[in-house]
């Protein structure tokens, strides 16, 4: 051993000892050993892709678990017929080779829209789509694009021919028969331009209603699809299963930087409050002081959304569900009047963050390191309540988030811990 | 109505977690049996049998009786809460949809976002009076893998 240690250096020795006989340095200084509370093991071990518990059954759409309707799904989700120029699929924003998402602040479809498009991995998991939340269930989200004005543009009778002239047999095999077109319009819906609603009005309200169950079936075979679509295993899921294990040689997956990354994550920089589970995710909503795009006319997130979740025609109680009413539990027991609500967003997946840059809801920041300072900053916010403790108010309920910029550093590298491959599978 | 021990129920083991130094009051009550505000009931609240996981809705039961015992028929509550540690309030918005053949109450609509400290508070309404009610329970971190 004599000859070894003069042969290494004693910081080299340091980290052999370390591997070879589990001896801890404290805070972690060498070689990625790190000491950790039981009660840290535990937070760590919660925190496991492996602890994802399966995607909720949504009982609103019984296709969601169809292998035909996943693959018709799949093939609605990259058909660029779906828009009112042939060139918006929804894979045009939410595209395979990029995170299912686009990389830009704010989407871009037929126009600009006024936030960023949001990976759809995992999505299953989460009672309330979009950043606001102004859809309860995977199918219904997947309409609200396809029908507005600055993404596809199109409307649901135009789409209800395209079905019928390409994808008829696929979906009379899930769905049953499609209703006669013939002598409905082209162009028509509740949503259009003044042409389309005046041809939507004009319509029989069975007509209205046989088209619209067309354009619901849609939703509910792209729902399909985007169900199997989940993030993989990560170097931090490595090491956090190495943790559990007590084995310290594979905790080296994690570098040092990485480790105190992981250390502020859980502990002081507050993040595990809200991107918690395996998902790093609470899929609720907050106000942490995001600076609105335009301050004049700041984005009020879910305050706004709430409305209009309760009176859309596609929600889990609407006559294109398949849920009995009992089965609505989150619209009939949604939160609609606090006013924490107020420019509160939806907590996204910290999976793959480093993936898809710029972030936030309008992609205001672009880069990690420029998330953590405005969280390290805490700022008032511009609309509503920031939910964060500014360092300088004494905030009764929470403690300030306070990180130098080495911390704020290290959080960044330890959030780039956090990706791994996107994983199509079975709905 | 035998009672479990509720507090054990929830809060698991006095080594739940709680993330960002937010540790809960050592003393707080985790009773989930005690006299309303002004002493004009008493209320025991019943969590699910099995602890539901976090984000997982589920139902709990409100037990309503008179200072004397007496069960108390047709009550209306407004239900609040939240987590005084994190200044949010509750994830959804829970709310009493029916009173049980055995004279409870069904509280449904109840979720926990995530594991510590989490307030339940009751405003009654009833023919005897009106009154308010709060609780604490403390919810675990899940403990699966370890």
């Amino acid at each position: 051993m004599g000859v070894v240690a003069s042969r290494l250096g004693p910081a080299l020795l340091a980290a052999v000892l370390a591997v070879v006989g589990g001896i801890g340095i404290a805070e972690g200084a060498i070689w990625g050993i790190e000491r950790w509370t039981a009660d840290e093991r535990e937070l760590i071990a919660s925190l496991r892709l492996n602890q994802l518990a399966p995607a909720p059954a949504d009982p609103s759409n019984r296709y969601e678990r169809l292998p035909a309707a996943a693959e018709l799904g799949r093939r609605l989700f990259n058909d660029v017929r779906f828009s009112r120029n042939q060139a918006v699929a929804c894979a045009s924003c939410h595209a395979p080779d990029k995170q299912f998402q686009d990389g830009l602040p704010l989407g871009k479809g037929m126009g600009t829209g006024s936030r960023r498009a949001m990976p759809i991995m995992g999505a299953a998991h989460s009672p309330w789509l979009f950043w606001d939340g102004r859809k309860d269930s995977l199918w219904s989200q997947a309409l609200g694009p396809l029908e507005d004005a600055v993404e596809h543009g199109g409307n649901r009778a135009r789409y209800a021919h395209v079905m019928q002239a390409h994808y008829r047999a696929d979906y009379e095999a899930l769905f049953g028969p499609l209703p006669d077109l013939a002598r409905l319009p082209q162009d028509a819906g509740p949503l259009g331009d003044g042409a389309e609603r005046a041809a939507w009005a004009a319509m029989a309200p069975a007509a209205r209603e046989q088209v619209s169950r067309v354009f619901a079936n849609m939703g509910k075979a792209i729902a399909a699809y985007e169900r199997g679509l989940s993030y993989g295993p990560s170097r931090f899921d490595r090491y956090a299963q190495a943790v559990v294990a007590n084995d310290p040689s594979a905790q080296q997956v994690l570098s040092a930087q990485e480790l105190k990354g992981l250390r502020l994550f859980i502990g002081k920089g507050q993040c595990i409050t809200c991107h918690s589970g395996p998902l790093l995710s609470d899929q609720h909503f907050h106000n942490t002081g995001v600076p609105p795009l335009d301050r004049s006319r700041p984005d009020r997130g879910r305050a706004a959304a709430t409305a209009k979740v309760q009176r859309d025609e596609f929600n889990c109680l609407g006559p294109f569900s398949d849920a009995n009413p009992q089965q609505c539990q989150e619209l009939r027991f949604m939160v609609t009047d606090d006013p924490k609500l107020e420019a509160a967003f939806k907590t996204p997946s910290l999976r793959n963050v480093a993936l898809r840059p710029p972030y936030m809801h309008a992609g205001q920041f672009a880069s990690l390191d420029e998330v953590v300072a405005h969280y390290a900053k805490s700022p008032a916010a511009v609309a509503g309540v920031s939910e964060l403790a500014s360092a300088g108010a004494g905030h009764a309920e929470r403690k300030p988030i306070r990180l130098s910029a080495q911390e704020i550093s290290d959080l960044a590298v330890f959030l780039g811990a956090l990706s791994g491959p996107v994983v199509e599978g079975k709905p | 109505m035998p009672y479990r021990p509720l507090s054990l129920m929830l809060a698991g083991s006095s080594l739940a977690l709680f993330a960002g130094c937010s540790t809960p009051p050592p003393d707080l009550d985790l009773s989930l049996q005690h006299p309303s505000a002004n002493g004009r009931f008493i209320v025991a609240l019943q969590p699910p049998p099995k602890p539901p996981a976090i984000n997982q809705l589920h139902a709990w039961q409100i037990r309503l009786t008179t200072a004397e015992g007496a069960t108390v028929q047709g009550a209306r509550f407004t239900v609040d809460g939240g987590m005084p540690q994190h200044g949010h309030g509750l994830p959804t918005r829970p709310q009493v949809t029916q009173q049980l053949p055995d004279g409870s109450y069904l509280l449904e609509g109840m979720k926990f976002s995530m594991g510590g400290w989490w307030e339940i508070k009751l405003s009654i309404h009833a023919a005897e009076g009106v009154d308010k009610v709060s609780f604490n329970t403390v919810v675990a971190q899940p403990k699966a893998g370890l």
